[in-house]
């Protein structure tokens, strides 16, 4: 397969996620995680002080995955990926997620990309790298 | 001065049991529709993506044994720290090969490093942690570094 036309500052389609209560309810339920601040909003609210639920930290991350190979598509496969929550998103939020290559060569390519809020606040960082091959 | 002592900084390199997690067909569909997956080997079950692999870190454990806040208890290889507040600090995943649905991988997990920072606010200390999920044949499949950071 060959090369895909990439050049260091090529920028992602954006994408936007805004997850709603059924959304947040099925994927701590496919994770199996019972924390209460992504369900419970008296809890949330009374015993840790957020405003409203919480969107996870691992769901902005997934997100930001599914970016990168949205991007790629059968040109390669993702070889590393690193993410950072760097602030709370919470239901209701209108979450952005942008990105662009930082570097490239014959081999693959690396990736920045944030999610930022509807206040232009940023709440996830992440890095990728991926490789140039066809899918198996 | 530090506030990692010695007998803390001894405890790098801890490890836990390893344990199995099976990947069903059923369960990556599931997750590929919560997470608003738009791939279709993903939607299928065909394959699972990467970050699927956090729903192996979450213990199925009896509802009697969950703590007030809902969640599972915080795994044995946190170690007791002089700072108490814990908070995600991110992860590092390296990806050698696919997750597909069959797959049993066993997941050894380590305390791969302890360190600290002086933040803002007062001193942080960082854990890192190595989840290597491999086949049972001993093929690593994913490998990930997630941070903790305590405050």
């Amino acid at each position: 397969m060959s090369r895909p036309s990439i050049a260091v500052g090529d920028t992602l389609e954006t994408r936007r996620f805004e997850a709603d209560s059924v959304q947040l309810f099925l994927y701590n339920a496919a994770i199996w995680n019972p924390h209460r601040i992504h369900y419970d909003l008296p809890y949330t609210q009374q015993a840790e002080g957020h405003p409203q639920l919480l969107i996870d930290g691992p769901l902005q991350g997934d997100w930001l995955t599914q970016m990168v190979e949205e991007w790629l598509g059968e040109h390669g496969v993702l070889v590393s990926f690193t993410y950072s929550n760097r602030l709370a998103a919470y239901l209701g939020d209108v979450l952005t997620g942008a990105g662009q290559v930082t570097e490239c060569d014959e081999q693959g390519a690396t990736l920045s990309l944030t999610l930022n809020n509807q206040n232009d606040k940023t709440t996830t960082v992440a890095t990728s790298r991926v490789r140039f091959q066809a899918r198996a | 001065m530090s506030i990692l002592t010695d007998e803390l900084r001894a405890l790098i390199g801890t490890e836990v049991a390893p344990f199995e997690f099976e990947i069903s067909r059923n369960d990556i569909r599931k997750y590929a529709v919560a997470t608003g997956q738009r791939q279709q080997r993903y939607l299928n079950g065909d394959e699972a993506p990467l970050l699927f692999l956090f729903s192996a870190m979450m213990p199925v454990i009896p509802l009697s044994e969950l703590l007030p806040d809902g969640r599972q208890p915080d795994s044995p290889l946190i170690p007791e720290l002089p700072l108490k507040r814990i908070m995600a600090g991110g992860s590092e995943y390296r990806v050698h090969g696919r997750i597909l649905p069959g797959q049993v991988l066993v997941c050894r997990q380590k305390l791969s490093d302890l360190y600290e920072k002086q933040g803002g606010s007062g001193p942080l200390i960082f854990m890192v942690f190595e989840n290597r999920f491999e086949t049972r044949d001993g093929e690593p499949v994913v490998t990930e570094y997630l941070t903790r950071i305590a405050r």
